[in-house]
């Protein structure tokens, strides 16, 4: 009955552990690993324009990325000195606008976006409605009647029509309906614009796109005309130069719509400019940002959202649960015998700052010394109390002058015997001079070892980066080990080292 | 190593693990823990269940007491210091002789200490050097056992015992433990004490240990241990069996002491007595306890010792 509640329990603790773990990995993506980095692109418009030489209004509109499928935004900035900015959202997707009373010479204003990549950003953009027939007169109109039962007659669905079309946009060749369509002007952004024109014509809603590539580094980067075609269920992609299908990866769609880019009131000489640098980051930054967008309550509960300092506090308290249970398999499972139940966890955090060889080294001499002094008070016949509160003033005597002479040798490693816990090692004395006494030295050395053993295992395990980093990206996982705890609690089976203890007895009776 | 671990369980060898989960946490309350724990208390309660104790001639309860050590002895050649909340032995100081026109003190190991060496010792246990979680303790001071003749032989100094562990309130496996030099006249295993197994059904010592190794005669006194009688063995069993109505603990080892003038007295009980006795008997305790549990509650005192001395417990039919 018990044994099954415990099982229940540990299940029930693994599951929700489990869930949330699995959530904020896959979902969120917190990084698995401490030395994942997310790619994150900084992507930046810069829009110059002089004013003249006296002051004048400003009013200057800019589109800036909205719907971005496959990327999200991470951060954004505008940098406008003197201008007032608000963002609204227009047909074409998001645009920023920025204004000033009074304004002379030239001016350069920034916006600044960090993007990441996430595929589930996807287009969650509407249905169009159907477009209206374009008004066109003779003899285009005749010209685009005949282009469009020629490709309706060779295409399926609007997809085929589109592909269709741009191939034929792509090589007029002689077909004198296109070549009359298309003009004179011969620019892919004009391509795209006459193949939404027929297209309209067709009954298929399409639009254009403008977006940039996003590379590693480029200080001039292109806005590049995308046709995105609805095909009545959702919105599909087209390269308008080649006719291939889908939008590339990398490529940032930053705006939509024929109009262009930027306006200023008055006109005159305005010139933007992109550039994409990129840059990798730590994944639990973009994670947290993802957790707040989706509004999920997790990112309110991260150890990220505590200050610095209690964070590196955490960081060390996190991994106690671990040495605590691995003490549990060393005992119940093993069965070495330490002084103090958790006295070698709290050792094992000393030895972080002094590494293990240097640390077990400085627990050894402190402990030996002040064994020796322990001895020789045992001739004083002090009460328990003062006689405890004498050891503690020797041991932190006895740190300080292991870090004097230590530092005089030029051993730098004496300096971390500063972190000892002092009352720990009083009491690890104390106790051990009585199991000295009562049981004799071999059981005495044996349990100090076993302590050492413990304490340096329980360093090992605490300083595995690995770790380290899961219990502090994910502390849920403290509740695995809390069921496993459990389940520990419940091994009746034999220990390790009882196995040797009665090894007599497997064998037939001599 | 897995192997191992199958021949021992086939053996029904108990490890402190499954003595923990089965036996101490399902059949000892937590509640009446301080019965056991504190020597006055299980004294008490024996003298009123009519069961012998060694007498006590005095607790020293704080450090203004010490003083008072030779008047609570005066009259009384040789005496037991201990901590009533002692485990395992330690903390315990016999006391054979006074020296020095009785300024100082001779113990059983020959050790000589002065009065101020015994008072230190006192004002150590009072301040709880010995007692579990270090919580202050009180010493007791009480009559020194003399051990009976028929150990005279195999027991180096100090006091032997007798342990039983007695489940539900039925003995299942008793060993006597004889002092040795290296246990400083103490009777505790672990301190290096021989351990000899007894068989349930007539007393008699089997075969014996010293820590985990196999021996036949005493390492100090050169006598044989096996095939030793302990007097008055029904007796016995039926005295330690007793020891589950004085404090309604289902899993417990019983220690007595046979005295040469007063006959079989309580020593102490223990609440987690130790699992050497399996080695001292050579025979797991699992199968033993097994048994046990499958009586019914309610049994009397003596149905309950005839059926541990019955076959039923003996090795040659637990051990399959």
């Amino acid at each position: 009955m018990k044994a099954y509640k415990v099982w229940v329990l540990a299940l029930a603790l693994f599951l929700v552990g489990g869930a949330l773990f699995v959530y904020k990995w896959q979902g969120l993506g917190y990084p698995l690993l401490p030395e994942e980095e997310t790619r994150i692109w900084t992507v930046e418009a810069t829009l110059k324009f002089d004013a003249g030489p006296a002051p004048v209004p400003a009013k200057v509109t800019l589109y800036v990325p909205a719907l971005t499928p496959g990327f999200a935004i991470l951060d954004e900035n505008f940098v406008s000195r003197g201008f007032g900015f608000t963002t609204r959202y227009v047909s074409g997707g998001r645009q920023v606008q920025w204004a000033v009373r009074r304004i002379k010479g030239e001016q350069t204003l920034y916006y600044r976006a960090t993007i990441y990549k996430d595929p589930l950003q996807a287009e969650n953009d509407s249905t169009p409605p159907f477009p209206a027939p374009p008004r066109l007169r003779e003899p285009d109109s005749l010209a685009m009647q005949q282009l469009v039962g020629q490709i309706q007659s060779q295409s399926a669905d609007p997809a085929s029509f589109t592909v269709e079309l741009l191939k034929r946009l792509a090589n007029p060749g002689t077909d004198q309906n296109v070549l009359m369509l298309l003009g004179s002007q011969a620019g892919t952004t004009s391509r795209a614009l006459t193949a939404i024109t027929v297209l309209a014509a067709a009954q298929i809603p399409a639009r254009l796109l403008r977006g940039v590539y996003l590379t590693d580094r480029e200080r001039q980067a292109r806005m590049l005309p995308w046709l995105e075609v609805h095909d009545g269920e959702r919105w599909i992609y087209f390269d308008p130069a080649t006719g291939a299908q889908g939008l590339p990866e990398n490529f940032l769609v930053w705006w939509r719509g024929s109009e262009p880019l930027y306006t200023r009131d008055g006109g005159g000489d305005t010139e933007v400019q992109f550039s994409v640098q990129r840059n990798e980051v730590d994944p639990v930054l973009v994670a947290e940002r993802r957790a707040v967008a989706w509004q999920s309550r997790i990112a309110d509960f991260s150890m990220f959202s505590l200050p610095i300092q209690t964070q590196a506090v955490y960081g060390i308290l996190l991994m106690i649960p671990l040495g605590a249970l691995l003490v549990v398999f060393l005992r119940n499972i093993v069965g070495i015998k330490t002084f103090g139940t958790f006295m070698p966890v709290l050792v094992a955090l000393a030895f972080r700052e002094t590494q293990v060889v240097a640390g077990v080294i400085l627990f050894s001499l402190v402990v030996v010394l002040g064994l020796l002094f322990r001895f020789f008070m045992e001739h004083l016949r002090l009460l328990l109390v003062p006689r405890l509160a004498a050891v503690l003033i020797i041991v932190v005597l006895l740190m300080v002058l292991i870090s004097i002479v230590g530092h005089q040798l030029g051993l730098d490693m004496g300096l971390s015997v500063g972190l000892f816990p002092m009352v720990i090692l009083t009491m690890t004395i104390e106790r051990m001079s009585i199991v000295w006494e009562e049981r004799g030295p071999t059981e005495a050395i044996q349990q100090g070892l076993g302590s050492l053993l413990v304490a340096a295992l329980c360093f090992s395990v605490m300083d595995i980066e690995v770790l380290k980093h899961l219990f502090f990206v994910f502390p849920e996982l403290l509740l695995w080990l809390l069921a496993i705890t459990l389940l520990l609690g419940r091994y009746s089976g034999y220990r390790l080292l009882e196995l040797l203890r009665f090894k007599t007895l497997a064998d037939p009776a001599p | 190593m897995f192997g191992l671990a199958r021949k021992l369980s086939t053996k029904g060898v108990l490890g402190i693990n499954a003595r923990n989960c089965n036996y101490i946490l399902r059949h000892n309350p937590r509640r009446l823990y301080p019965l056991v724990d504190d020597k006055l208390a299980t004294k008490r309660l024996a003298i009123a269940a009519g069961l012998p104790v060694p007498d006590l001639y005095g607790v020293i309860a704080s450090h203004r007491d010490v003083r008072e050590l030779p008047k609570l002895v005066a009259g009384h050649r040789d005496f037991v210091i201990k901590p009533a909340h002692g485990s395992g032995g330690d903390g315990i100081l016999v006391v054979s002789a006074r020296v020095r026109d009785g300024s100082a003190y001779r113990l059983v190991d020959g050790t000589i200490m002065d009065g101020d060496d015994i008072g230190h010792h006192l004002s150590n246990i009072i301040s709880g050097q010995y007692s579990l979680g270090g919580h202050r303790d009180v010493a007791l001071i009480e009559y020194c056992v003399k051990f009976d003749p028929i150990f005279s032989e195999c027991a180096y100094r100090g006091i032997p015992d007798i342990r039983v562990i007695v489940f539900r309130g039925y003995p299942v496996m008793a060993m006597l433990r004889l002092p040795t030099r290296k246990s400083h006249g103490k009777a505790n295993l672990h301190q290096g004490a021989v351990g000899a197994g007894l068989d349930l059904a007539t007393g008699e010592t089997t075969c014996a240990v010293i820590g985990n190794s196999g021996i036949t005669e005493h390492p100090d006194t050169g006598a044989l241990i096996a095939g030793r009688q302990i007097p008055r063995w029904p007796y016995l069993l039926d005295f330690a069996a007793r020891c589950h109505e004085l404090t309604g603990l289902g899993y417990i080892g019983v220690d007595i002491v046979l005295d040469r003038d007063k006959g079989p007295m309580l020593l102490e009980l223990n609440v987690r007595p130790g699992l050497n006795i399996q080695i001292a008997n050579r025979c797991g305790l699992r199968d033993r306890l097994k048994i046990i549990e499958a009586q019914p509650d309610g049994v009397g005192v003596a149905e309950r010792v005839a059926f541990s001395m019955g076959s039923l417990l003996q090795p040659a039919t637990a051990a399959h």
